[in-house]
């Protein structure tokens, strides 16, 4: 790369300036909308230079939106509890379900094994409609349609594959000569998994927890299909604004703008990890 | 030798025996994913039956009617011809993207990394919420680009709203979404490859495109499919950018499987429609995931292998 002509660096630095552009300016103008009022958006050329306003914000967070023809309720920091509520617990459930059959699949090739994890990891690639339309049905029998409990097991979709199948990478990385070793010392199976095994795949079970929140964070069908409006995450939350009279342009920029900043600071705190948990730890970055 | 023994210490609580163990570990796991077969199952049985939640009472099996009546149905063979269109475009304008990006990025500096990193965030974004943010930005009234196409000759261009713009849109928003994924997936490959062929073409001055073509791709190969089918498996069954930008319109332009499926359900209550068309989905997917999976291992064992 040493003998670049002074042409190729040129146009290799256009190159980079115009994919930073096209992926960055969608961010950064929704994020500077979300600081105008609706006087400043709807002008034409759209600005550069406005004098920004936390009065969407405020709206937002307060739940109360003056307008003159009255005061709008907002409901958006419920979605925004819904989200954080749903993906906490749904993360949580998937690693206390997850973990311990991650190290059953990596340490012990029993009977089944293999074809069990491959059905788990199938969850991933299936239709989520498929399963979701009869879904509807059922949960509206069994009374859990609407209810945290049924949109937390059917997160499980989203999560547990995700966690079983990067938690199994990492304890397989794990040498099996270290767990015999302390299990001669005479320690049963559950003090080799609990002192050996868990610290030393604790950095692999965090990224996948954190990949795992930023997927069901993400998610959009799921809560869309089984939840009415006071069960939403900021997905559905958010989209149910454009059609809501009365609310203006920015106070939807600011509610996507709080919306995905948790999962981009998340991705950026945990981008080490993010390479192998894309690929289901197929690709290590 | 007893004595030694008996010096160890006692295994602590219950005992489970070794050939169990493993599956008591796992069980949780199964039981809660066996509680989503179920659902699978029945859509099996509602794609062989004539129902519709308007009309219970004429709930009755028709065998294979749902999918006999597809053969004839136009808006069928549109659904097909959207949602191979659509993922067609999608995967392999972001592999192309992709691969040109990651190969800008190859060499290790620190802006480049930095850049890298900055590139993970429209795929961190939930795709609704990038379905949503462009459509503020593609609003006719104040949307930016809107103003930006009419500065370049394109008066009234209407985006995801004109039957004829509204592929280009959501595949925009697709490609906005995703192409980071190939790129951060082949990036990684790029910068695995063993350095040895490259400096011995060097060394041989060997042209830059031969490298490319003769060492790089062939190289990268497996990352390339691993990447691609991955998309491709996401991309057929695309539903939260174009439902949350067009919810499948203008007219049914957009109507890909899984946005078909919905509306089926939902708005013409067509249960079994709606399973027949969500089994076709499956049959598709399950073929790929199959290719998917075979590439897949290959690539983890090789992962694996080098830990």
């Amino acid at each position: 790369m040493e003998h670049t002509s002074l042409l190729e660096r040129i146009l290799r630095g256009v190159a980079l300036t115009l994919v930073v552009i096209f992926f960055m300016f969608p961010i950064l103008w929704i994020f500077m909308m979300s600081f105008q009022t609706n006087e400043t958006i709807l002008r034409i050329p759209p600005q550069l230079i406005f004098e920004p306003t936390l009065a969407n914000y405020t709206a937002l967070i307060t739940g109360k939106l003056m307008t003159a023809a009255g005061t709008l309720d907002i409901a958006f920091m419920r979605n925004l509890w819904n989200s954080v509520f749903l993906s906490v617990t749904s993360v949580a459930v998937s690693l206390l379900l997850g973990v311990p059959a991650a190290y059953a699949f990596a340490r012990h090739k029993f009977r089944g094994s293999e074809d069990i994890a491959f059905t788990l990891l199938s969850f991933k690639f299936a239709p989520a409609l498929l399963v979701l339309l009869p879904l509807t049905l059922y949960f509206q029998k069994l009374g859990l349609a609407n209810t945290y409990f049924g949109l937390i097991w059917v997160y499980q979709l989203i999560c547990l594959p995700l966690i079983l199948w990067i938690v199994r990478g990492y304890f397989e990385d794990i040498p099996a000569d270290i767990e015999y070793a302390y299990r001669i010392g005479g320690h049963s199976w559950f003090a080799t998994f609990r002192k050996i095994a868990l610290p030393l795949a604790g950095p692999g079970i965090a990224a996948a927890g954190l990949l795992a929140f930023i997927f069901a964070w993400n998610n959009f069908v799921f809560a869309l299909v089984l939840a009415s409006a006071d069960k939403q995450p900021v997905t559905v939350g958010a989209l149910a604004f454009i059609t809501s009279s009365g609310i203006q342009y920015g106070q939807i920029s600011a509610a996507i703008v709080l919306s995905i900043t948790p999962t981009l600071a998340l991705a950026l705190y945990a981008q080490r990890y993010l390479v192998e948990g894309l690929s289901l730890g197929a690709v290590k970055g | 030798m007893t004595a030694v023994v008996s010096q160890r210490p006692k295994p602590s609580g219950f005992r489970i025996s070794k050939k169990v163990l493993p599956y008591v570990l796992s069980l949780p796991a199964l039981l809660v994913c066996i509680g989503i077969l179920i659902p699978f199952l029945t859509s099996v049985v509602y794609s062989f039956q004539r129902y519709r939640l308007s009309q219970p009472w004429a709930r009755q099996f028709n065998w294979g009617d749902n999918y006999i009546s597809f053969f004839t149905d136009p808006k069928f063979w549109n659904t097909l011809k959207v949602s191979l269109l659509y993922a067609g475009t999608t995967v392999v304008l972001e592999l192309l993207l992709g691969l040109a990006i990651a190969l800008l990025l190859q060499k290790r500096s620190t802006l480049n990394n930095f850049i890298s990193i900055m590139l993970l965030m429209p795929l961190m974004t939930a795709p609704a919420l990038a379905a949503l943010m462009w459509k503020l930005m593609t609003n006719p009234g104040f949307g930016v680009l809107s103003y930006l196409a009419s500065l370049i000759g394109l008066q009234d261009f209407r985006w995801a709203s004109s039957p004829s713009t509204a592929l280009f849109t959501v595949v925009l928003v697709d490609i906005w979404v995703y192409t980071p994924f190939i790129m951060i997936l082949l990036l990684a490959g790029l910068r695995s490859l063993p350095t040895q062929p490259f400096e011995a073409a060097a060394l041989d001055g060997v042209p830059r495109s031969f490298v490319f073509f003769r060492i790089t791709l062939p190289m990268l190969t497996p990352y390339i499919l691993t990447a691609t089918l991955f998309r491709l498996l996401d991309s057929i069954q695309q539903f939260d950018i174009i439902y949350a930008m067009t919810q499948g319109g203008p007219g049914d332009t957009l109507t890909v499987f899984q946005v078909e499926a919905y509306l089926n359900f939902f708005q013409s209550t067509n249960v079994g429609r709606s399973a027949a068309l969500m089994i076709i989905l499956w049959a598709i997917t399950y073929f790929l995931s199959n290719i998917f999976i075979k590439n897949w291992l290959r690539l983890r064992e090789r992962a694996r292998g080098q830990a």
